[in-house]
């Protein structure tokens, strides 16, 4: 199991790790994709746009359904993975690493309210009846 | 749900394979074995192992049962050989679908294949309808499995299977008993995928040994475990409706575009005085929308032409293969030509439209091979 210590998530099922200075990476989450199925395609914000914590940035489209995004933190959008736009499927196959969706710089400090890995887990478990 | 869910005999098999289990029709069955993406274009371009044997076998016999069928289903059995497999519907006298159906015909006695969601309302529907006719029905669903092999390759790994028997002389809707890894099967060229392929009915204690056989066989032919997610967007190209979602008690075969199992030459049966007025203008037609690749329709989204609601998806999902979005519905007649330019509401909030052409079914077609 990688080390997810650095992670912190969202109860709509994003997740966010600080990359220093200022930067952090946004995507969603193991247990997200595996409730989606097959990625098809996602509609992500441009570069320079502004998210904000808890409001829609965009949406991931599978097989099964569509599904908004919600960003955990307030920042600007300084990098979308253009990996992901190519292949979707890399949301299924690691979407806590390479799967990865914005590269912000974020406002501040990370909100208080995101929950730890461990904490996140047993949220997923009860989540998923 | 879950926890009432009836289970398949391969259920621990699929579970050891990775299959990640959902409720379906009353039953626990596999979604997928980790991408239906995977499984759907290893059926398209090499083969799929699907299991199916949550689809209900009712077995009829009798001196009568051939009066019974002809009056219980739409399609004219009567015209059914020994070795051959037919498509049909059955209807209510006001010509809803209570069911589609496979019939097939042994020497003396018929195999009706129903869908799981409706076991239940069909066997009661059945038995209802035997009044009068001198046919026994026996369900013979929980001691049989029923495996598909789908895809391209899938006749080779069925072949090697199958000491002697040359199952090219099995043409589609054709089937014919037989033996499959050493296990007794009836062989059957059917599938719900718009890929050449078998589905193998045996005993449900020989499971295990048939699905381990075909996985084995067909490893080296790139054949891989399918679920039903894989199912339903096969289906989907091929332009196959499906139960509860595109046909149901309140659609009609004539509206549905299935007219073609409909045949009142063969004399009365039940629906078919209601079939008989629809036939003089069906209220609505059944279509297929092609649409973008990023642009995915579903089930329940209103099909419109400029302002005005024209119909219901009733069929929506992304085709792998044709790599766009696919959607069947329903819509009124007059917006039912391929040509005809519809638009699609994928979201209320954020509102979002696709434009979306009428188009013929099937969306895909298997190469001639």
């Amino acid at each position: 199991m990688a080390d997810l210590s650095a992670y912190r998530f969202t109860k709509t099922h994003e997740w966010v790790k600080s990359e220093g200075s200022g930067e952090a990476l946004v995507g969603i989450s193991d247990h997200a994709q595996s409730q989606l199925g097959d990625v098809i395609f996602l509609e992500l914000p441009k570069e320079g746009t502004r998210v904000t914590a808890g409001a829609r940035f965009g949406a991931v489209e599978s097989v099964k359904a569509a599904s908004d995004l919600y960003s955990p933190v307030t920042g600007e959008v300084i990098a979308v993975n253009g990996a992901v736009s190519a292949a979707p499927e890399l949301v299924n196959q690691d979407p806590q690493g390479r799967g990865w969706l914005l590269r912000v710089r974020v406002d501040g400090d990370l909100p208080g309210d995101l929950l730890d890995a461990a904490a996140y887990d047993s949220f997923a478990q009860a989540d998923s009846h | 749900m879950s926890d009432a869910a009836k289970h398949v005999p391969l259920d621990a098999v699929h579970r050891q394979s990775g299959g990640q289990m959902v409720p379906f029709a009353g039953y626990s069955m596999p979604l997928h074995y980790g991408s239906i993406r995977g499984e759907h274009l290893a059926v398209r371009e090499r083969a799929g192992l699907f299991d199916v044997s949550h689809m209900g076998e009712v077995n009829v016999t009798g001196a009568g049962a051939l009066g019974f069928l002809q009056q219980l289903v739409t399609n004219d059995v009567g015209k059914l050989t020994p070795g051959r497999a037919l498509y049909s519907v059955m209807c209510h006298p006001d010509g809803g679908i209570v069911d589609d159906l496979l019939v097939y015909r042994d020497q003396g006695s018929y195999m009706c294949v129903v869908n799981a969601a409706r076991h239940d309302v069909d066997l009661e529907w059945m038995e209802r309808c035997r009044a009068g006719h001198d046919a026994q029905l026996r369900d013979v669903s929980a001691e049989t499995v029923l495996l598909a092999v789908q895809g391209p390759r899938a006749k080779g790994i069925v072949q090697s299977l199958s000491s002697g028997a040359e199952l090219s002389a099995i043409r589609y809707y054709h089937h014919r008993p037989g033996e499959v890894a050493g296990v007794p099967v009836r062989i059957s060229r059917t599938g719900y995928t718009g890929e050449d392929g078998f589905e193998l009915y045996a005993n449900a204690g020989d499971a295990e040994r048939l699905w381990a056989a075909l996985l084995e066989a067909g490893s080296s032919e790139g054949l891989i475990p399918a679920g039903l997610g894989a199912r339903d967007t096969l289906r989907l190209e091929a332009g196959f409706r499906l139960y509860g979602q595109d046909i149901g008690e309140d659609t009609d075969p004539l509206s549905a575009g299935l007219g073609w199992v409909v045949k009142p030459a063969k004399g009365d049966f039940i629906g078919s005085e209601a079939l008989a007025a629809i036939a003089q203008g069906p209220p609505r037609h059944f279509i297929g929308m092609r649409l973008g690749p990023r642009e995915i329709p579903r089930h329940g989204h209103p099909i419109y032409q400029g302002a005005r609601q024209v119909g219901e998806v009733t069929s929506g999902s992304f085709g792998f293969t044709v790599a766009a979005g696919l959607a069947m519905g329903y819509v009124e007649p007059e917006f039912a030509a391929p040509g005809t330019e519809l638009r699609i509401q994928l979201r209320a909030d954020p509102e979002q439209w696709a434009t979306a052409p009428v188009v013929a079914l099937p969306f895909y077609q298997r190469p001639e091979s």
